[in-house]
């Protein structure tokens, strides 16, 4: 029995709906990503779980039992908010033993609890500080420390590295992830972020619009994208759309930009729609390989340190994107005409 | 301002100083000076402070006022206080729960509300309370409805008496509790009250450990906006109450204008500004604090 | 926050309260309307008492007295207010600004009384040592008024200061405007809100005092809170009724109009972009 189930959930707000028929299930342990663009309707399934907002039709279950009339401060659910929404007349340790105090703990035990916490995410130091004199990611921590203090069964964290820079997001990143594992908590993120979706979760259930478009570890998500807004969302893709069609006896797609029409790989399914290949599956060569290739003409070269991102044209303007390492790219210049070629493993079939 | 130059600042201040410290500051001193003086049948009707006589410069400064002051009647102080503290902990206790409606109103509603919970403090205040007259008296509406749907038998004393005064005081300075509690209210961040609820506290528990104690300093502007001029308060008392509830206001006017005696009714203001002085400065350090007006 | 229970406590404590604030106006307004003197006894609907007060010699005199230095004090008060604003939120230190911070706080809760004694005793001291005012009269209120009313100003204005983004005054100074103009070009209409309300909520607090009036006036000049309060205390008047339906009367069709005058405004500036 899986620890979260959504079943069937819909929530509107005025005229539109928010989300729309989702279902999902979570399991004990999990590190789950909800991932998605804003206005996908993500925070809205995150606040119908955390109780402070009620579904219009559904039911949310955690570990089987219907909590759909249950008012959020008995929910065995606690949440990570955007804002950290740290209670500015208490300080840290004041803040962390909310929970705790709300529960009926005494106080040894409280103490006890919030010392183990704040040791949790390291800022033992700050127990007697306020609010207002912490840093960003010093909230964060504390606001951690506080969701996680009464032990919940679920934990929802509301877009957690959004407000941190880019260094301390990855070292909280993994951090997070250490501290799951650590305490076996499930986890749910929302974030609209996929490098950190796919960084931190075990699974990933994608959103757009209202509705649930995938869900699945994070390489199944980014290797075999079931969308093309899967695959264009998650990471960067070159995406050839196109009408079906015959050609010297194989299935192809007559994509605009492409002068041949490009085959499908022998195992395809029906009405196909787009063929999907990742940057880093696309191969360059001066000469042209034996097989599928397109000409085209090197119109920048993206240097980003390990990597780079070399953007291409074709003749027909059709524009593509290539990701090598710096040792394949050497040699590449503005201008050059080169062919560009993939595996026919490497290209995922869309059908929507 | 940048680059409006030493007389232009100087202008800018000099102005609303020069006049209030004129015409503010300098009474007070006059009040505190003229309650040493002796009351006398002349006009002005007190005698100089200081008088040229033949032998010189003579001080006519005396202390009866004061004395008359300990010895009379100190239960206008006491009713004064009292009413005062009564009405600021009843506009506290019926104007929070309006405030926090308001708050939570959708916003074309909110300013909505608050317009009309100021707008009959644009219609004259005199005239309101004399309303009351006509609510309150035995023959009023109030009674009348309260015999008509056989509730009680025979009229409530209801007008000039301490009752009377207390309602009329809680009508007036309502809105003046309102206003701050409101303004501490809607910019209280609702995802606070939303994380308490998620770490197990239920809406009572929300409210006293969480809303309450981040309004405080919208509680203590409304507090002190009701009590100090509550204290002084004249036209209530005088239209609503009775000979049981002489308050400091009163007082003050009758010595000046039925006893004609300056000199006292200057001695009665130098008590009320010794009862308002210790609140007023305890306003202007929170209010320093918290940074606004 | 939605909690069903949360909604229904909410709409009864607006109820309550907006029928506590408005009873005794709409008992105002429907005796205006009663033919009977007497508040005890419906006399049927008559508007004899609108008669009464447009022929009442002493309650127009007193009425345009009162106007006369309503103007005129919320006008004096909008200068000082103004200037006292902008000198707290601009002048971040400067001698004697603690005692100027409390001279702009304590006249908004030092009770009337006292201000009303103080500033005469002031005004009898001038008169004998400077030989002015000869007479206490229309002013002497106007000036009580602007004193304490200026400070309820001040308080409109920092708060819509507090807003204001400096940046427009630097951008201005940049494209060659002098301090001066800045200030009257730039700012001031920036904050024309907090000025007009400002101007209105004076006007409204000298038109509605009675306390410092009764002390500084002078047999001349009879304000009409004072021409209310002795009408009062001789006896019932149902005059003051329709006064007061007259004034309600006023101040919401003002109130109206500036709404429909800025909702318009609104509308042209969302058309405009």
């Amino acid at each position: 029995m899986a620890l979260l189930e959504i079943v069937d959930i819909s929530k509107g707000f005025a005229a539109t709906a928010a989300v729309d028929r989702v279902s999902l299930a979570v399991e004990e342990g999990e590190f789950f990503a909800l991932l998605g663009p804003s206005g996908c309707g993500k925070t809205t399934l995150l606040r119908l779980i955390a109780g402070f907002e009620t579904p219009d039709r559904g039911r949310i279950l955690i570990d089987g039992v219907e909590i759909n009339a249950v008012p959020p401060y008995a929910r065995p659910v606690n949440m990570m908010f955007q804002s950290y929404a740290l209670f500015p007349h208490l300080d840290v340790a004041g803040n962390v033993a909310f929970g705790l105090k709300q529960e009926g703990m005494e106080r040894r035990r409280r103490a006890a609890r919030v010392a183990e916490m704040l040791a949790l995410v390291q800022m033992s130091d700050y127990a007697r500080r306020r609010p207002h004199e912490l840093s960003g990611g010093q909230k964060q921590r504390v606001a951690l420390a506080r969701a996680l203090a009464r032990m919940p069964k679920l934990l929802l964290l509301d877009e957690p590295l959004a407000a941190l820079d880019r260094k301390l997001r990855e070292e909280t990143r993994l951090e997070l992830k250490g501290i799951q594992e650590r305490l076996g908590t499930t986890f749910l993120v929302v974030t609209h972020d996929q490098e950190e979706a796919l960084g931190m979760a075990s699974r990933v259930a994608v959103m757009n619009r209202g509705t649930l478009v995938q869900t699945g570890t994070p390489a199944d998500i980014y290797e075999r994208p079931n969308s093309r807004f899967v695959a264009d969302f998650v990471g960067a893709v070159n995406l050839f759309e196109g009408e079906p069609v015959i050609a010297d006896g194989a299935s192809c797609l007559a994509v605009a930009g492409v002068e041949q029409p490009v085959p499908l790989p022998a195992a395809n399914a029906p009405a196909p729609v787009a063929l999907a290949v990742r940057p880093e599956k696309l191969l360059l060569s001066r000469q042209p390989p034996p097989g599928l290739a397109l000409a085209a003409r090197v119109q920048s070269i993206d240097y980003q340190g390990g990597q780079s991102t070399v953007h291409l044209q074709t003749p027909a303007g059709r524009k593509l994107r290539a990701q090598l390492a710096n040792a394949a790219a050497q040699g590449l210049a503005r201008g050059d005409a080169v062919w560009a070629s993939w595996s026919p493993d490497d290209a995922v079939v869309l059908t929507r | 301002m940048i680059g409006l130059g030493r007389w232009g600042r100087r202008a800018l201040i000099g102005l609303p100083f020069l006049w209030l410290a004129v015409f503010f500051l300098l009474p007070l001193l006059f009040v505190a000076a003229i309650s040493f003086a002796e009351s006398a049948d002349s006009i002005p009707p007190f005698k100089p402070l200081v008088s040229a006589t033949a032998a010189g410069l003579q001080s006519n400064a005396t202390l009866a006022n004061y004395r008359e002051l300990a010895q009379g009647c100190l239960c206008a102080y006491a009713n004064s206080l009292g009413n005062a503290a009564l009405a600021t902990l009843l506009c506290l206790v019926i104007g929070y729960p309006i405030a926090l409606a308001i708050a939570r109103a959708p916003g074309v509603w909110r300013h909505l509300l608050m317009f009309m919970v100021m707008l009959p403090f644009w219609t004259s205040f005199l005239i309101r309370v004399y309303a009351w007259i006509a609510l309150l008296q035995p023959s009023g509406l109030i009674n009348r409805l309260l015999i008509a749907s056989g509730l009680i038998g025979a009229p409530l004393p209801l007008l000039y008496n301490g009752f009377s005064v207390e309602l009329g005081l809680v009508y007036s300075y309502l809105p003046f509790m309102i206003l701050p509690l409101y303004g501490s209210l809607a910019r209280l961040d609702l995802s606070l009250v939303e994380a308490a609820a998620d770490l197990g506290a239920p809406p009572w528990r929300a409210f006293l450990g969480v809303v309450l104690p981040l309004t405080l300093p919208g509680i203590a502007a409304g507090a002190l906006l009701v009590f100090i001029p509550a204290v002084g308060e004249f036209v209530i008392p005088d239209l609503l109450g009775g000979p049981d509830t002489l308050m400091i206001g009163k007082l003050l006017w009758q010595e000046f204008f039925d006893n004609v005696d300056w000199p006292a009714a200057s001695a009665v203001a130098m008590a009320l500004v010794a009862a308002v002085v210790l609140p007023l400065l305890a306003a202007q350090r929170l209010l320093a604090r918290t940074g606004a007006a | 926050m939605s909690r069903p229970g949360g909604g229904a406590f909410r709409v009864s404590a607006l109820a309550l309260g907006f029928a506590f604030l408005y009873l005794p106006i709409a008992v105002l307004v429907a005796y205006s309307f009663n033919g009977s003197r007497l508040v005890t006894i419906w006399g049927g609907f008559s508007t004899r008492w609108y008669g009464a007060l447009a022929v009442d010699d002493g309650f127009r005199d007193a009425a345009l007295t009162s106007l006369e230095i309503g103007v005129m004090a919320a006008s004096a008060a909008l200068v000082i207010g103004t200037c006292a604003g902008l000198a707290m939120n601009r002048f971040a230190r400067f001698r004697g600004r603690a005692l100027f911070g409390f001279m702009l706080m304590a006249p908004l809760v030092v009770p009337e009384v006292i201000l009303g004694l103080s500033l005469l005793l002031l005004f009898v001291a001038a008169q004998r040592w400077l030989g002015w005012p000869a007479s206490r009269g229309v002013v002497t209120v106007t000036i009580a008024h602007a004193t304490f009313t200026s400070c309820f100003v001040a308080v409109l204005v920092r708060a819509q200061l507090a807003g204001f983004d400096r940046s427009l005054e630097e951008a201005a100074l940049d494209l060659g405007a002098r301090p001066f103009a800045v200030l009257w070009r730039i700012t001031l209409p920036a904050i024309s809100p907090a000025l007009v309300s400002g101007w209105l909520l004076a006007f409204t607090m000298s038109l509605d005092d009675l306390v410092v009036a009764s002390f500084v006036s002078g047999p001349s000049a009879t304000t009409l809170p004072m021409a209310v309060y002795s009408s009062v205390r001789i006896g019932v008047t149902p005059e003051i009724n329709a006064l007061a339906t007259v004034f309600l009367a006023i101040v919401f069709t003002m109130v109206a109009l500036a709404g429909w005058a800025m909702a318009r405004q609104e509308r042209r500036r969302v058309a405009a972009l």
